[in-house]
């Protein structure tokens, strides 16, 4: 498990202080994969470096499984960090190794021997479905491959935890979903707690089991995926899940609704339902809603009609068939 | 051979004869790369230093690098002929005359090594502040982080360093001919110049280029070799 509490990280620079981060309070659950979402320049990636303490916080707390980062001694954090594997967007190979000489650094570093780091490289390199390119050099891989060789060098030391800070964030849409079903695997197989960044809100949908939405500095929400997307409180969650919406809000005029889909059976069946029992033509402005588990979650924006009596028997057909919904300026 | 030589001076041929000229050709390479072994056996450590104890560096130590950077500087900036003159004790004290070939190795790793801890710290900086931070997170100490990262994430370049200082050095090594120590410089000016004998000036001048191009080629195709992110 790791906890924050009341974390507070702030930069000293030439032009003065930067506040990068304040009140955080988290608890990251064994076993669960993690998001952290939030535009970019929130303070994500201080954030996460603050859990491995590459950023040492100005105040607070970071407790990994019990123990309180900040109270170790220099050897006993090296050796803490071992236990948390960290991928990046850029990846950060060893550009004058080979993949197999990346994934046995963090070995060397621990004191393998040599043919026994060898070996565990070359069982995670088949991991991560990379055995065919040991002798390959980084510059010879293509982006999602460099990933790979980055995840299997992150669990080398087997790693109870992985931090991702924007790891798919230099990958095409392709590559991204390959990844993200590769961290998914490593998070059910071998039991690894995840901690993933983005600013991709596609990201989260689709592998994370929380979220917390962190805005200038601070957490604005913390809760389950599902919660999140459904119903989110924050402002700045709005925005991050139903990008579009907002922009839906500004160019148009006239009452519109916003009707959230909570896990109902289908999207489809409400809004042709609605247009057939209201005799009322409806005008989508916006929809972006999603399938977990074959239930439909997110947001549609309806135009409702200028007409007001016509509205109002809209509006009792949501009403009388409990679908959930805001009135929009 | 005696037909080649026919089209030089008499006393290019009195030289030759002698075995000045060869001598002159293995003094200029073993003074420059020898005293380049000893520049970077100084300049490396402290290049090093320079950039880990450098704001950005993994180990920030502000008055140990403002400190060396200022001393460094202070060498830099000198021309090397006046360096040269200046540092006459400092030869006699380190290897007991301020003439001839030990006394020039002096001057060439006093005005090579500031030069070699630029050309390495430049080097060094060049790594991937990334790759480092993926070092720490995996629990490196700084010393491996400089064995096991920097230098060999900056090999090629640190060669390609190296081919420059020893260019620069060979550069050096003409001018410190003039303190009494051997190589080609001192045959140009001793033989060519003060007793007017243009072939032997040319002469050594078509050597140093030959020299400097083999070093040069040999050094580069060492650098691209070894450097594995290309191809
Ligand atoms: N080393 C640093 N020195 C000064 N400011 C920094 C440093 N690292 C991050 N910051 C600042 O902290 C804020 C948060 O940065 P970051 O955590 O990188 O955001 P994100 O990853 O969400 O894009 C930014 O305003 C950034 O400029
Ligand atoms: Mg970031």
């Amino acid at each position: 498990m790791i906890e924050i509490r009341n974390l507070e990280k702030s930069f000293h620079t030439a032009s003065g202080t930067i506040v990068a981060l304040k009140n955080i309070d988290l608890t990251i659950n064994d076993g669960e994969i993690f998001g952290i979402i939030g535009l970019s320049g929130a303070g994500k990636s201080t954030l996460v470096r603050c859990i491995n303490l590459l950023e040492k916080p100005t105040a607070g707390e970071v407790i990994v499984d019990g123990q309180d980062l900040m109270t170790l001694p220099k050897r006993a954090l090296l050796k803490m960090r071992r236990s948390i594997g960290m991928i990046f967007q850029g990846f950060n190979l060893l550009e004058q190794r080979t993949v197999l000489g990346n994934v046995c650094y963090p070995l060397e570093i621990d004191g393998w021997k040599r043919a026994d780091a060898r070996a565990r490289a070359v069982e995670l390199l088949e991991l991560v479905g990379l055995a065919d390119s040991q002798k390959a050099y980084p510059s010879q891989l293509s982006g999602g491959q460099k990933q790979r060789v980055a995840i299997a060098r992150a669990l080398a030391t087997n790693p109870r935890y992985l931090l991702c800070d924007e790891a798919t964030s230099a990958l095409d849409p392709n590559n991204t979903a390959q990844i993200l079903e590769l961290l998914k695997r490593i998070n059910r197989e071998l039991g690894v707690t995840i901690v993933i960044i983005t600013h991709e809100m596609k990201v989260i949908d689709k592998i994370c089991d929380r979220v917390a939405v962190i805005d200038k500095s601070e957490i604005a929400e913390v809760g389950s995926v599902a919660e999140i997307f459904t119903a989110p409180k924050s402002e700045i969650a709005k925005e991050l899940i139903f990008p579009d919406s907002l922009a839906v809000k500004a160019v148009t005029g006239g009452k519109k609704l916003r009707i959230v889909f909570n896990g109902e059976a289908s999207t489809l069946p409400v809004i042709s339902n609605l247009v057939l029992e209201c005799q009322v033509p409806v005008n989508i402005l916006f929809a972006d809603t999603k399938d977990f588990d074959g239930k439909a979650y997110g947001q549609m924006i309806i135009q409702l009609p200028d007409d007001d009596r016509k509205a109002e028997r809209v509006i009792a057909y949501l009403n009388t068939k409990k679908i959930s919904y805001l009135k929009e300026e | 051979m005696d037909k080649i030589l026919s089209y030089f001076s008499d006393m290019f041929v009195q030289l030759w004869e002698n075995g000045y000229i060869q001598r002159g050709i293995w003094e200029t390479v073993y003074l420059t790369f020898l005293s380049a072994a000893i520049a970077y056996a100084i300049g490396l450590p402290l290049g090093l230093i320079l950039s880990v104890t450098d704001e950005g560096g993994i180990r920030p130590i502000k008055w140990l690098n403002k400190t060396l950077s200022i001393i460094v500087n202070i060498f830099r900036s000198m021309p090397f002929i006046i360096l040269m003159v200046a540092m006459l004790p400092v030869a006699k004290a380190i290897v007991g005359t301020s003439l001839g070939n030990k006394a020039m190795i002096v001057m060439l790793v006093i005005a090579a090594a500031p030069y070699v801890a630029r050309m390495v710290e430049s080097s060094i900086k060049e790594v991937n502040a990334g790759v480092i931070e993926a070092a720490q997170a995996m629990g490196t100490p700084n010393l491996k982080i400089v064995t096991k990262v920097l230098l060999p994430e900056a090999k090629p370049a640190l060669i390609v360093g190296a081919v420059i200082s020893v260019v620069t050095i060979l550069g050096y090594s003409a001018m410190a001919s003039t303190i009494g120590g051997g190589g080609l410089g001192a045959l140009a000016i001793i033989y060519g110049h003060q007793r007017s004998n243009p072939d032997i000036i040319w002469f050594s001048v078509v050597l140093i280029v030959i020299i400097v191009q083999v070093i040069q080629e040999f050094g580069m195709w060492i650098a691209r070799k070894c450097d594995k992110r290309i191809k």
